[in-house]
């Protein structure tokens, strides 16, 4: 049995260490907030306490942002690329998972860890290939190369995650279909896939947000102001010359990683659940 | 065949294997063309003489490979691309675990910490990186600034020096402990949930078993949960070596390779080479090193998780 002040002494233990990582994840964040509300004077005085508002706060940086740059545009371009990249995504790594999960012997399990194995092919290979091609078909600075190109992240991962989800789903389920009269191709879209929905919503999420985060593409192919997204939008355009705008910038950084960040994390332990591919039950 | 009612039928909907080929087929098709296709193009422009300006292929052999083995840019990039994904791993690996054990205990306000840990990994990493350039101001720091105010900085005498700033993105050294400590960062939380996954598939009664014998906490750890939990220790690090090994963002956003070239990476150097420079066949050149590496790390990836079926 522990005594009692072993066990507030293991708390305060277990509170501090917890403590150390949470300042050292969350500080830049902090660091964002204070920045996003702080008068210039105050910002910019090395001998003013960094941490706190020394001048009362304001909504200038606010206000520049969202009105005297394209921050707006960003976020729209972002949410675009996002959701079309998310349909091609479904069309295409939906199916494939279902035939791969349900099919896959031989030749189909050489070809599911070949589609996984593209997922290790990084951007840093494929962009300046890829350049050419946007510059053959006429799309730089066009949306239409990033909605083109992210699947090549996102497909093969949501290919592999998804199949996890079907191979869960118990083949009775589909035969008792059959038995009860709906074709083979009618008891994967009436039966199973309303089973995988918990599998598809994860997909959606993710690959929303790998889009969202992608910065290597974008930042080759995109160089108007109005045509870039939230990632490279951000840190390149607030930035005159030399000069950082250090209030607008953080405060765009802010606004556009928060939001999804609360929805991320309801979907984190799926997303791990792909990456360890079975390596835990 | 199936043994429904229909089992005769020979409609399209019916047969398994033809349907089987159609679904795979669009997700072959997309990969082959914009990733195999443009794989294979990458090789064939290293071997070429092709820049922005004249962009045909005229194959011209191994010069550019050895034009780039020859550069000192070059040479710094392949070795700071390990070093940055070696020494960043290990210490998400160490980090993660000792995280992972803490949040493994039932206490209040877990979902806080939580929440908190995770966002590193939840931010655009371009955006993440911006926050951390703010931190590393070579005048504003707020890490210049406490370690001012406890005296280890910008009096005479100082430990660190008598200068009022430590200049984390001027100094060498600084700029490549700054890297790290991004990619830590960013890489801590995902290594944390696959940690704790791996400490949460452990069973319950051999631990308390393990107790009953008198087994010490270290005894446990080393003979339990390290050996059962190794395989996707392997896995987070593999993972992880692969995200850090292949990033262009951290270096770019925090010092664009600098000082004069310092914190240079494959990524860094082949987006400067190859789109900034235009000189696609170096470019292509210099990314193709990062691919043995890759598919080293590829096979190993497999043969845990085979090794873990077979479990």
């Amino acid at each position: 049995m522990m005594t009692s002040a072993g066990k507030v002494f293991r708390t305060g233990r277990l509170y501090a260490l917890l403590s150390i990582f949470a300042v050292f994840s969350a500080f830049p964040f902090y660091w964002m907030i204070i920045a996003t509300f702080k008068r210039d004077h105050d910002l910019f005085s090395p001998t003013n306490n960094p941490f706190l508002f020394n001048e009362p706060p304001t909504l200038d940086h606010l206000r520049l942002l969202l009105f005297d740059t394209h921050f707006l545009t960003y976020l729209l371009n972002t949410f675009l690329v996002g959701m079309a990249v998310v349909a091609i995504t479904l069309i295409i790594a939906v199916p494939a998972a279902y035939s791969l999960a349900r099919w896959a012997r031989g030749w189909g399990e050489m070809l599911g860890i070949g589609i996984f194995l593209t997922y290790l092919v990084p951007p840093a290979i494929l962009f300046i290939p890829l350049s050419r091609f946007a510059a053959a078909f006429g799309l730089q600075e066009s949306l239409w190369s990033l909605i083109l190109i992210y699947p090549t992240f996102t497909i093969p991962f949501c290919t592999w995650l998804l199949m996890g989800f079907f191979k869960t789903i118990p083949r009775d389920i589909e035969e008792q279909a059959m038995i009860d009269g709906l074709s083979r191709l009618g008891a994967m879209v009436k039966v199973v896939l309303p089973l995988a929905i918990s599998g598809i919503l994860t997909i959606v999420v993710f690959a929303f947000t790998l889009s969202m985060h992608e910065f290597i593409y974008a930042l080759t192919f995109i160089s108007v102001s109005a045509k870039k997204t939230v990632s490279i939008g951000v840190p390149t355009e607030l930035v005159r010359g030399d000069v950082f705008q250090w209030g607008p910038l953080m405060a765009g950084a802010l606004i556009a990683s928060t939001p999804v960040a609360v929805v991320y994390t309801f979907f984190l332990d799926r997303f791990i659940a792909g990456f360890t591919m079975g390596a835990v039950k | 065949m199936n043994s429904g009612p229909r089992a005769t039928g020979t409609s399209i909907r019916d047969r398994a294997d033809l349907l089987a080929r159609i679904m795979i087929t669009p997700a072959v098709l997309y990969i082959a063309v914009m990733i195999g296709f443009p794989f294979i193009l990458a090789i064939l422009y290293s071997l070429s003489d092709a820049t922005t300006g004249d962009p045909t292929l005229h194959i011209i052999g191994l010069q550019n490979f050895r034009d780039i083995l020859a550069d000192p840019v070059f040479r710094t990039s392949l070795k700071n691309t390990f070093v940055f994904a070696l020494v960043s791993q290990t210490l998400v690996i160490v980090l993660s675990r000792i995280l992972a054990t803490a949040l493994m205990a039932d206490f209040r306000g877990k979902w806080l910490v939580r929440f908190l840990v995770m966002l590193p990994w939840t931010a655009p990493i371009s955006l993440g990186t911006i926050g951390w350039l703010w931190m590393f101001d070579s005048i504003f720091s707020p890490i210049d600034w406490i370690l001012r105010k406890i005296g280890l900085l910008g009096a005479p005498g100082a430990l660190l020096g008598p200068m009022q700033n430590l200049y984390w993105l001027g100094e060498p050294f600084l700029a490549m402990a700054s890297v790290v400590t991004v990619h830590v960062w960013r890489l801590l939380p995902l290594a944390t949930v696959i940690q704790l996954a791996g400490l949460s598939s452990i069973p319950r009664d051999l631990l308390e078993a393990a107790e009953v014998d008198g087994a010490t906490a270290l005894r446990k750890t080393l003979e339990i949960t390290i050996p059962l939990t190794m395989p996707i220790i392997s896995i987070a690090f593999l993972f992880g070596l692969i995200f850090t090994f292949t990033d262009m963002t951290v270096v770019y956003v925090l010092t664009r390779g600098g000082p004069i070239h310092m914190t240079q990476v494959l990524s860094t150097w082949t987006f400067f080479k190859g789109i900034e420079g235009g000189d696609l066949a170096q470019g292509a050149a210099v990314s193709l090193f990062m691919f043995p590496v890759l598919a080293g790390i590829a096979i190993l990836v497999l043969r845990v998780a085979r090794r873990t079926e077979v479990v």
